[in-house]
């Protein structure tokens, strides 16, 4: 039956001349420059079971998420031409054009006899007339506990997103930072831990140590930060599930700015002893460090590339701080301004750079750049071309990546005096908005995509 | 009785100056017109209260000492981890007390403004405290009784968003942690 009203939408398609070549199906180019949202439509998902309730609120956060991204605009409820959308029928397509709508998603929420929920949902192309394979499947069905369903909201809307942008996911993830309360003088930082979008917010340490630059392991299951714990400023693991706090290594100096490498098997971390900061990497289970750099400047704030073999740092060996990269192995490397150096400056511009964050993709590094009174977050090529500035503030600071690499997390102060607050900005500098938190926020780093 | 008589007057002058003066005249301290004594009049015996000579300032070796009389903050430059010639006197005056104290021990803290990032600045605190702490053991003092540590940014004393709190804000701090009586 399904076949043939395929067929016969398509011949209809064919017959009026509306249909477009299959080469044209709905398809997001995320990069482009004049960028105009594409239209989509997310009915409330239709539910069997008593929770109403819980149906709408999926269909709001698959909804929310996608409008979150600046890629798509979500289409007026009000303006819905076809009341009985069913998620194993085919859409009356016709209804769905008139209102210039590219994308339709049809869902359905049931309660199931274990006590669990499962939400099924379909992708449709409204001009191709024709629904959107996602994995090689027409659909998908999601099945979780109740308590769980916002994971769900947000594997639909990532399998949504990544089916029409061709970007990896990155909805379902969390979002680790500092919460921070009390005056100016007498800050209380609390590490705290929410989902990608605000929601779920927690605080994870109680504010009787001042704690610092919490990021997370590949795993998502641990974050390695520093605390001032015991009056000494050292980094720490923290393992989410259990919320036991391990001190790192057997550093005499302090030790700060940690950072998983990719693989998780170790952390990066900067030590300072008698005035000078080196950065040395620690391998989690011999728990032995070798030290990666070794000069009288500041060297800080290691991040790994994907591949393993190289970092990007801050450095004030050149005078300011500024960014540079290396090899794990501490090779030479040839280096953007000519000759071969164990560490190559990429940075060249006005002001100073600080905090590299190395992109997921490998390509790029993400930076916090601080010039005439004000600060900036951008972006530049590992070899030190194509530097682009996506925002300015300030303050804007301490920048880190979606795991897909397409969007930036960092903070801002608006105005001098004014709190940080947690913002995200799209790889294009656009879409640039402000993620709720309870209190002020700083510091964030995004999770990898949640197993 | 007489008191009270006394603060109506003094009211009264005090309204009657606001009144003729020409600059802003709602800041009139309406306060000692609502001082009417209620309390039962003369009869009662009034309670000698002892005056303490005048303080001649903090005892010997106190903390109060070392933070009136000797300065316990050096100040840096923007970026800088340099010190000047006030810094490097005020470092004179604490090697000299630490010498006459031989008992105390000090945490030197490394603070820097809010307008540097995060962890280049727990960087540079750490290089500021460390450069009073060579100075010090310089002049003689025992590196076994300094201790150091970096805050970065995040211990502002002055609140302000402002060239002069900033100024404030970028500091070494020498903290006294024991071996004082007070």
């Amino acid at each position: 039956m399904k076949r043939i009203l395929t067929a016969l939408a398509t011949a209809f398609l064919l017959a009026t001349g509306l249909a477009l070549p299959s080469a044209a199906q709905l398809q997001v180019r995320v990069t482009e420059g004049n960028f105009t949202p594409v239209p989509l439509a997310i009915p409330d998902f239709q539910i069997s079971g008593t929770d109403a309730a819980m149906a709408k609120q999926i269909s709001d956060v698959v909804r929310a998420d996608l409008s979150s991204t600046g890629l798509f605009e979500m289409q007026n409820p009000s303006s819905f031409i076809q009341k009985d959308l069913a998620i194993d029928v085919q859409p009356r397509f016709a209804d769905w054009k008139i209102i210039n709508t590219d994308g339709l998603v049809v869902g359905a929420y049931e309660e199931l006899p274990d006590g669990k929920i499962a939400v099924s949902f379909r992708l449709w192309d409204v001009y191709a007339g024709e629904v959107m394979r996602i994995n090689g499947q027409p659909g998908r069905r999601l099945t979780t506990t109740p308590d769980n369903w916002r994971r769900i909201a947000h594997k639909i809307a990532d399998s949504i997103y990544t089916r029409l942008t061709g970007e990896d996911p990155y909805f379902d993830t969390r979002i680790v930072y500092i919460a921070e309360t009390g005056p100016k003088l007498a800050r209380v930082k609390r590490l705290a831990i929410m989902d990608s979008d605000g929601a779920n917010q927690q605080y994870l340490t109680p504010g009787r140590n001042t704690v610092l630059t919490p990021r997370f392991s590949p795993s998502a299951q641990e974050i390695t930060y520093m605390s001032y714990e015991g009056g000494k400023p050292r980094i720490y693991l923290f393992n989410i599930e259990t919320g036991r706090q391990e001190l790192l290594g057997n550093f005499p100096g302090m030790t700060f700015a940690p950072r998983f490498s990719r693989d998780g098997e170790s952390v990066l971390l900067t030590q300072a002893q008698r005035g000078n900061s080196d950065i040395y990497i620690m391998n989690l289970r011999t728990r032995e460090s070798r030290r990666l750099t070794d000069h009288p400047a500041i060297d800080t704030s290691p991040s790994m590339s994907p591949d393993g073999k190289s970092i990007a740092f801050t450095s004030d060996r050149g005078g300011s701080p500024q960014i540079y990269v290396m090899n794990v192995d501490g090779s030479p490397r040839t280096c953007p301004s000519g000759g071969r150096d164990s560490a190559c400056r990429i940075t060249f511009g006005r002001g100073n750079y600080s905090t590299p964050v190395w992109s997921p993709r490998g390509d790029l590094v993400a930076f916090t750049k601080q010039a005439g009174g004000k600060f900036y977050i951008g972006v530049i090529g590992t070899d030190g071309k194509g530097e682009r500035l996506l925002t300015e503030a300030y303050l804007d600071e301490g920048p880190d990546w979606s795991p897909n690499g397409r969007v930036i997390v960092y903070f801002r102060e608006s105005r001098p005096g004014d709190g940080p607050q947690l913002m995200s900005v799209d790889l294009s500098g656009r879409n640039e908005r402000r993620l709720p938190t309870q209190t002020d926020a700083s510091d964030p780093a995004w999770s990898p995509i949640l197993q | 009785m007489k008191s009270s008589l006394k603060l109506t007057a003094a009211a009264a002058v005090l309204l009657s100056l606001g009144a003729c003066a020409s600059k802003p005249k709602p800041v009139v301290d309406t306060t000692p017109v609502e001082v009417v004594d209620t309390t039962p009049t003369v009869t009662e015996p009034v309670e000698t209260e002892t005056v303490a000579p005048v303080a001649t300032g903090p005892a010997a070796g106190s903390l109060e000492d070392f933070r009136v009389n000797v300065g316990e903050r050096v100040y840096y430059d923007l970026d800088s981890y340099r010190l000047d010639a006030d810094d490097q006197e005020i470092l004179k005056r604490q090697a000299a007390w630490l010498s006459s104290y031989p008992g105390v021990r000090i945490l030197v803290a490394g603070n820097c403004d809010e307008r540097g990032t995060r962890e280049y600045n727990l960087a540079l605190g750490e290089r500021r405290a460390s450069v009073v702490k060579d100075y010090l053991i310089s002049l003689g003092v025992d590196p076994s009784r300094i201790d150091t540590i970096s805050y970065g940014k995040e211990r502002p004393i002055a609140a302000g968003s402002d060239e002069q709190s900033w100024a404030l804000n970028r500091n070494g701090f020498t903290q006294i942690v024991s071996g004082t009586n007070s």
